[in-house]
């Protein structure tokens, strides 16, 4: 079973490339259509069904996708279609869907692509870090594959057509995710959020609803798809997330200086519940992870094994946790499970305070 | 700017929203934004804004009796304002003129300059639309990179481009000459 396979190993935007920091993963995202038949939303089940049979082949065959898995979303149960979602695999709307869509993806979960979600195809390449050039240079090289065998549905003025006009153009969406403590405990973030979204790009809570940004998560976006480049929309949002990491770096240099015993006392609660809590939920365990990332980046904390609480964050995620309990649980149960799991992680990484 | 709404404090959340087929400017403050019900800091895609926005302002009945549909997929604009989806690549055409301010926009831009699918990057433009000329499509382009090179202090980037745009407008028909 694919979705058994993929947990052995931790998601491929965890896997931290060289030093962790305010950057956690970037993600490069293409739309496409096929000219001939009807968008995914407005097309019939039969319809999407054929397109998915397929896509799904030609996918297989791209060399760039050599020796990846091809599931049906109808071949899944719900668990397993949330568990995808919480990898990063598809998205939330995907996760709800049945016969006709489908996930074709490398085992390294590095390549995605997602056949009749809001478009035929939405491929995506994820790698750890900042690494926003390689990860489009990957995804560059897909597309043509997939251009040369693959009758795109395009217009000279409006670019690669999509179902909804806000990706038409390149299709591309480019996405950085960061972890942002320092702006946020500075009480900084609003004015960074109003700078990027005046300049045409977006940026949004990582895991919650609305405004809020569950431990401290961030998500920065292109917004415009039609009229730049694909190099220059991946240029803009680079040179953003480097200013935005400066402003970061900044922020804690400040907390350090001016209110260390505020930031001492965060991090010191944050290990303090998460190593001695019972119950636990997942809300709390992400802003608390985050006090732990924060006090381990600013030498307060150290620990032997860093990437087994990098994992946390998607280990402690509902699914994730049913799935490595081998059953459905009710929130009040996944709560207790997902403590236990936690002390037990924090327990094996080894996390002290730096004397 | 003031807002619009309340005329006290400064506008500082500017929308464009789609009333009918029209296109309108709005400039509110962040609180009567706030009111109603307007996420400005959330993750409320620009089309969610439009589409929403659109929702609220009509109200109207859910589909216009006798409007057009593409010819293709017999998608009408009403169901695009419900679902905010199009059907297929061919209700662009079919709804150009509805779509293409909401599309401006959006992406301050109506001319892709991206890759293309034979693999040849650079603006290629529209031989069958004939209505605009294509020299005014690569000026505006050409206009837009000049801006973002001096703003960015390549100023020999900038140079090239000012020569460009001369040679263009020199070479549009009716262009300014200067
Ligand atoms: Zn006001
Ligand atoms: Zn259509």
């Amino acid at each position: 079973m694919i979705v058994d396979d993929l947990i052995r190993h931790p998601a491929a935007w965890l896997a931290a490339g060289g030093e962790a920091g305010a950057v956690v993963s970037s993600r490069i995202r293409l739309a496409r259509n096929l000219r001939s038949a009807a968008f995914p939303g407005w097309a019939g089940e039969e319809e999407c069904e054929k397109i998915w049979q397929k896509l799904r082949e030609l996918l297989q065959a791209a060399p760039t996708l050599a020796g990846s898995y091809a599931i049906g979303m109808d071949e899944l149960e719900l668990l397993d279609r949330q568990l995808l979602f919480e990898r990063r695999l598809i998205s939330r709307e995907h996760a709800g869907k049945g016969r006709g869509s489908g996930l074709v993806g490398t085992p390294d979960e590095r390549l995605a692509v997602m056949v009749n979600e809001e478009d035929h195809l939405r491929m995506q390449v994820i790698r750890p870090g900042l690494d926003l050039r390689e990860a489009w240079s990957v995804m560059n090289a897909m597309d043509d594959e997939l251009g040369s065998r693959v009758d795109y549905a395009f217009s000279p003025r409006l670019g690669y057509l999509t179902a909804c006009p806000s990706n038409v153009g390149t299709g591309l969406r480019a996405s950085v995710m960061l972890h942002l403590p320092g702006l946020v405990l500075m009480n900084e973030m609003d004015p960074v959020i109003k700078g990027v979204t005046k300049i045409g790009m977006a940026v949004r809570g990582l895991w919650g609803e609305g405004t809020e940004a569950v431990g401290n998560m961030f998500q920065v976006s292109n917004q415009i798809s039609l009229g730049e480049k694909e190099e220059e929309i991946v240029h803009s949002l680079e040179q953003i997330v480097l200013e935005i990491v400066e402003h970061e770096k900044n922020a804690r240099a400040r907390l350090r200086d001016r209110k260390e015993a505020i930031l001492r006392d965060h991090v010191g609660r944050s290990r303090g519940i998460l190593e001695n809590a019972h119950i636990l939920t997942s809300k709390e365990a992400l802003d608390l992870l985050s006090g732990l990332r924060l006090g381990l980046e600013m030498s307060i904390l150290k620990c032997v094994d860093r990437r087994l609480l990098d994992e946390l964050l998607v280990l402690t995620q509902p699914a994730h946790l049913q799935k490595r309990e081998g059953r459905k649980l009710k929130p009040r149960h996944r709560d207790l499970a997902r403590a236990q799991r936690v002390r037990q992680v924090l327990a094996e990484a080894g996390v002290k305070p730096v004397e | 700017m003031l807002c619009e709404s309340c005329q006290q404090r400064e506008a500082t959340v500017h929308l464009t929203q789609v009333v009918d087929d029209s296109v309108k400017k709005v400039h509110l403050c962040e609180e009567c934004a706030a009111q109603k019900g307007l996420d400005v800091h959330g993750p409320v895609s620009i089309t969610d804004l439009l589409m929403g926005l659109g929702k609220a302002a009509e109200a109207g009945p859910e589909a216009v009796a006798g409007e057009r549909s593409c010819p293709r997929c017999h998608m009408r604009p009403s169901d695009f304002k419900k679902t905010g989806r199009l059907g297929c690549p061919d209700c662009y055409e079919s709804f150009t003129a509805e779509l293409m301010p909401l599309i401006k926009g959006m992406h301050r831009s109506e001319q892709h300059t991206g890759k293309t699918p034979g693999g040849v990057e650079g603006v290629e433009p529209a031989a069958d639309e004939g209505v605009e000329p294509a020299a005014g499509e690569s000026l505006e382009t050409l206009q837009r990179e000049l801006e973002k090179a001096v703003a960015g202090e390549k100023y020999e980037e900038a140079a090239q481009l000012r020569d460009r745009i001369q040679a263009a407008r020199s070479a549009a028909p009716g262009g300014p000459v200067s």
